[in-house]
């Protein structure tokens, strides 16, 4: 095993494919996430808009995306990715299924954040005369600011995982290139730097997350 | 300032419906300190909240400042929350937001204010709350006592006409109670706001409240001023309360007859007459011994009063009732043989 003839170009540009595909798809699996989420939220038992058909139906739904185990919805939505984005490759074929994928998760750490907040607070609100909308988007967001923080950090540190398992299917990335030259051509050395590099990526992502959260946390 | 008219409310239970109020007739003058009190499970909270329609009644009718709110919905209801403040037993403020933060928050709800005027009326109700160099500190840096000053300041944000207090002193020490208490009071003289204040301690009433009721199991079953509330409890769950106030509970229970050298009387003095050395000289003039059994005294907000039960033995026992009576004490003859003709007698002078 020899770490003398690495290809750094090709590594820096895989790396650079994955910060694309991770920073891509958590943004749109928060806009995605959060809105469901926060109706998940809503709808529950005992919440503003308690409507048990309705969170029955998300929850049913949601649970079924997240039992499927990742690889295997990556190849199922192959058909619709295509139609949604024109292409079944590269980033932008792999950040439509990642979304998929990623963001029922996050939608049930979005409804258990706010779930935590003390439904005193919610009371208080409403009494001081806040409608609905002003309560959530006043009063329950941003005092369940570090606990979503915290989901965002878990959320990036999946995709993260998810994003390497797609360059299974030609998404690109580390994931992809440790694949291709780590296990297909036995270049072990490139995959021990591929996982490597992502080691370091996970601990800065969860530092950064902690960090936020330590500074937005009044509690 | 506030009207209940037979207000029934019901949560669905396992087992159907399970009553939690029942027919309830409350006024609220406008003004007043209105006390509420109940032990847990009587419906005080529930009651409360149907002032501001946190919760719906089941049947009956809510009327504030002479409006039918009962089903307002929407604009209207958000509108009229805001005419009525509301401080919680856990202060329920938002952690994420500072002091100034805090009391701005309902200000800046209504969409009304700028921030300049936002500014200047939070730091007046700092002001007036004494917190004033806590304004950029956050909820979880203050003590019990100072987050409750920062609820009662958020409360009066809106210059509402009702305060309602739900157990706003029963997460703190007594001594930070007695000052919350004061405030409450303090802000009733200079707003005129009216205060419906819920708890289950008789201190609490005793100090503060000009009227109270008394909630048991979902029904008022005694209302009054607060002196004749507590002085002279009709019904046994008014009675249980003050007497959880006594230092030595049930001191003021019916001394058996049996123990008795005379005839067992209860004596309420109240006003100026608890300062006056009454009971020696109505003792001397008609020549009778007494023993005093048991005993308070204490102020019912500013007014003293005194309470004991004792017994008088000697020779004009009759007199002596007469002469108590008309010195403006208020004579109740205490169980034990009757005497026809000390009742008798008693009555004919008064």
């Amino acid at each position: 095993m020899s770490f003398d003839n690495l290809y750094w170009g090709d590594i820096g540009a895989a790396f650079a494919q994955t910060l694309a595909m991770v920073g891509g798809a958590l943004l749109l699996t928060v806009l995605l996430g959060l809105p469901l989420g926060i109706l998940l939220f809503l709808t529950g038992r005992q919440q503003l808009f308690q409507a048990p058909v309705a969170y029955g139906s998300l929850s049913f739904v949601l649970s079924i995306i997240r039992s499927v185990p990742f690889i295997i919805l990556l190849i199922v939505l192959m058909p619709v990715t295509v139609i949604v984005t024109g292409t079944s490759l590269g980033i932008r074929g792999v950040i439509f299924p990642l979304v998929v994928g990623t963001a029922p998760f996050f939608a049930r750490l979005v409804e258990t954040a706010l779930r935590e907040v003390d439904r005193g607070i919610i009371e208080a609100s409403l009494a001081m005369g806040a409608s609905t909308t002003q309560t959530i988007f006043r009063a329950v967001l941003p005092e369940a600011l570090p606990s979503l923080l915290a989901a965002i950090t878990v959320t990036a540190i999946v995709l993260v995982d998810y994003t390497a398992m797609s360059g299974a299917i030609g998404g690109g990335g580390l994931g992809d290139l440790a694949i291709r030259y780590g296990y297909h051509r036995f270049q072990t050395e490139i995959m021990l730097v591929c996982v490597a590099i992502l080691i370091v990526f996970v601990q800065l992502i969860q530092a950064s997350g902690n960090r936020l959260v330590t500074h937005f946390s009044r509690k | 300032m506030i009207r209940l008219e037979n207000i029934t409310k019901s949560f669905a239970g396992k087992e159907g419906a399970v009553a939690a109020l029942d027919g309830i007739d409350l006024t609220i003058a406008k003004g007043e300190i209105f006390g509420i009190i109940g032990s847990s499970g009587a419906g005080k909270s529930t009651l409360v909240r149907l002032i501001n329609l946190l919760e719906r009644p089941t049947g009956g009718e809510v009327f504030v400042a002479g409006e039918r709110v009962t089903d307002a919905k929407g604009q209207r209801l958000r509108d009229l929350r805001r005419t009525i403040g509301m401080v919680f037993q856990h202060f329920n403020l938002l952690s994420a937001r500072t002091v100034a933060g805090n009391v701005a928050y309902p200000l800046e709800l209504t969409g009304q204010y700028g921030k300049a005027e936002i500014a200047e009326r939070v730091a007046a109700l700092l002001d007036r709350v004494g917190l004033s160099e806590h304004a950029q500190k956050y909820p979880r840096q203050l003590s019990g006592g100072q987050k409750q000053r920062v609820g009662i300041a958020r409360a009066l944000a809106c210059e509402p006409q009702v305060l309602l207090c739900d157990e706003a002193t029963s997460a703190l020490d007594p001594q930070t109670t007695g000052a919350v208490l004061d405030l409450l009071r303090q802000i009733n003289r200079d707003l005129g706001v009216t205060i419906v204040l819920i708890t289950h301690e008789m201190d609490v009433i005793r100090r503060a409240c000009d009227r109270v009721a008394v909630l048991d199991r979902g029904r008022v079953v005694e209302t009054g001023v607060v002196t004749d509330v507590f002085l002279h409890p009709r019904h046994a769950a008014t009675l249980r309360l003050v007497r959880e106030a006594e230092p030595d509970g049930g001191s003021l229970d019916a001394v058996a007859a049996s123990d008795l050298a005379g005839r067992a009387v209860r004596l309420t003095f109240t006003g100026p007459s608890a300062h006056k050395p009454i009971l020696g000289r109505i003792a001397r003039e008609n020549l009778i011994d007494y023993a005093i059994l048991a005993g308070r005294v204490g102020h019912i907000r500013e007014t003293p009063y005194a309470q004991f039960i004792v017994s008088l033995s000697g020779r004009d026992v009759a007199g002596a009732i007469a002469g108590l009576r008309a010195s403006g004490v208020d004579v109740e003859l205490q169980g034990g043989a009757p005497v026809p003709e000390i009742e008798e007698r008693a009555r004919h002078v008064v």
